[in-house]
């Protein structure tokens, strides 16, 4: 059983914000980089099911051929979001180099990664449901129609056959109904956050996961995106947003006031 | 080549909002607006589309009555390929993001998601999406060639009223079985709280930090007469029920007084908390998407705004 999983090394904006001179992004001085959250628990994901075998019934433990693989999309940085991955525990690491992926349009990465994963023929490939820094929720789908494979979008439970070549998944719809969908396998699963509690990664194993190699694979030219940048800006303030003074117990005395007088 | 399709969406029988919120959309793009109906059976639900500013419905019925990832995939590319629309409508939700990424994918087309305004701009369509937590706006050039697919997001648009006269047309496509099949539905568990018809909700949010924190809010809520609800990370992490869940995934609520400790606002949260009547936010963020819908905001400590409000009468 091998599973693929996608991740992003997300950028994160902290308070202050400055646009680059083209103003098409953010200044990279006011990002910090992290892996994204739902990507760490499609990892996870990934990780139970390889090593419950797959879940064939009567499978006691991972088989000689259980595998993780992840993949991302990125430029050097982006190999501490595989090197947490490993330190998880998952096998192996690839990286499609690339810049400025935080804002790029998902078919421009899903495309990047379709050749990767196409390679890596793979039983599932799990991708988050999306990424905290552009919240497309379309790469992991987009990768599906790419490599005309089923897929199940916005996942919070996997019971995976491989021997019967399906998994069972439930797919989280809005106000909480889920929807139980059995899809064929090969498939691209989005995950969803609350499938599951991420492990942490024992300091042994990070250790470990900084000697592993990471493969780099240079992309062929990209072809048209799915959309390009015009400008990026920092929103207009809420027009309404009263902000309280910023002693504690001013502001809490002023909630007080509030909640009294809305409720009465 | 011309016009724009909507892609209804329907659940159990009846139509969905964010289909009425997307022909309120559509008015701005180019005429026909067309919505297509994908369904067993499309007659009631193409009644229930025929909504003022839709020029035309269009039904293709399939096999099964909920909703298939791939039964829509197939029947947006026949649409596509019949109809060739400039533009192409569907909503920012779960069903959509299961098949629409995957059409354009396949056939190369322009697309963004979470799109909250669009405009037509010398032929190419610009759209308004948010970047990094929501603390960044971009407007984003769709490439001017063949259609583009834009999801919308949910409850930006007003929803359009009831209209009649729309014309009604049929497209068969050829039936090919989803790969992804709904078997069951299963409802959220059922509990006594009910957050949705609370005047005055108490809420949290990642920024409380520890799951020992949650006792103190359970008790200045039941101090302060509100009832406590909370935001998805705080489900997740398994410190509170689903059913106290204010979001998309969970319940949208518009008490009298919603009071936020910790919460960020991530747009699926703003969606389902931003009607409520009067929104005090408190978050050590000044940049806190939450601060941009909220009336009543404080940067500071949460914890020390609880010990206070715990000390007063």
């Amino acid at each position: 059983m091998k599973a693929v999983v996608c991740v992003k090394q997300v950028a994160v904006l902290g308070d202050e914000v400055e646009f680059r001179d083209d103003e098409r992004d953010v200044d990279p001085d006011y990002l910090e980089r992290a892996l994204n959250e739902w990507d760490v628990v499609a990892v996870e994901e990934a990780l139970r099911i390889t090593e419950a075998g797959g879940g064939d019934a009567g499978a006691t433990g991972a088989d000689e051929e259980s595998e993780v693989v992840v993949v991302t999309v990125g430029d050097q940085e982006a190999d501490e979001a595989l090197r947490r991955c490993l330190a998880m525990g998952a096998h192996r690491a690839i990286r499609v180099t690339a810049d400025g992926v935080e804002t790029a349009d998902p078919l421009t990465v899903a495309r990047l990664l379709a050749a990767v994963v196409a390679r890596e023929d793979p039983g599932l490939v799990l991708c988050g449901v999306q990424s905290s820094d552009a919240v497309q929720a379309a790469t992991g789908v987009m990768l599906a129609g790419l490599l005309g494979m089923a897929c199940v979008a916005v996942v919070t439970k996997v019971s995976y056959e491989q021997a019967a070549g399906r998994a069972t998944v439930h797919r989280e719809l809005e106000g909480g109904l889920i929807d139980v969908v059995e899809v064929e396998t090969p498939a691209v699963l989005t995950i969803q956050t609350g499938i599951n509690e991420p492990r942490y990664a024992t300091l042994r194993a990070i250790k470990q996961a900084r000697l592993k190699e990471i493969e780099v694979v240079e992309p062929d030219s990209p072809a048209p995106g799915a959309y390009r940048v015009r400008r990026m800006f920092a929103p207009e303030k809420g027009a309404g947003a009263e902000m309280l003074a910023d002693s504690a117990a001013t502001v809490a005395a002023r909630i007080a006031e509030i909640v009294r007088a809305r409720l009465s | 080549m011309s016009g724009t399709l909507i892609v209804a969406e329907h659940l159990r029988g009846r139509l969905r909002d964010v289909t009425r919120e997307l022909v309120t959309a559509a008015q701005d793009f180019p005429r026909p607006v067309c919505v297509a109906v994908i369904a067993a059976d499309p007659g009631p639900l193409a009644a229930e589309a025929d909504l003022r500013g839709v020029d035309e419905i269009v039904s293709v019925r399939t096999g099964g009555d909920e909703f298939e990832n791939d039964v829509y995939r197939y029947a947006l590319e026949a649409l596509l390929g019949q109809r060739k629309p400039d533009l192409v409508l569907t909503g920012f939700t779960v069903n959509s993001m299961g098949y629409a990424p995957a059409v354009a994918a396949k056939l190369g087309l322009g697309f963004a998601s979470d799109v909250f305004a669009a405009s037509l701009e010398d032929g190419s369509v610009i759209a308004r999406r948010a970047f990094y937590g929501s603390k960044v706006h971009a407007d984003v050039e769709l490439p001017a060639r063949g259609p583009v697919i834009l999801m919308l997001r949910p409850t930006v648009w007003a929803p359009a009223e009831p209209g009649g006269g729309a014309a009604q047309s049929e497209l068969s496509v050829e039936a090919k079985p989803s790969r992804a099949r709904h078997l069951s539905f299963v409802e959220g568990p059922q509990t006594d709280v009910d957050i949705t018809s609370a005047e005055f909700l108490l809420s949290i949010g990642r920024g409380i930090g520890d799951k020992e924190n949650i006792d103190r809010f359970v008790r200045l809520a039941a101090k302060m007469g509100a009832t406590l609800s909370v935001s998805r990370p705080i489900v997740d992490a398994g410190w509170m029920p689903s059913a106290r869940q204010v979001g998309q995934s969970g319940k949208t609520v518009k008490p009298k007084v919603y009071l936020a400790f910790g919460i960020s606002g991530a747009v699926q949260h703003l969606a389902g908390m931003k009607g409520s009547g009067t929104i005090i936010a408190i978050n050590t963020d000044p940049e806190a998407a939450i601060f941009a819908v909220a009336h009543y905001g404080a940067v500071v400590d949460l914890f020390a705004v609880a010990d206070e409000l715990e000390k007063l009468p």
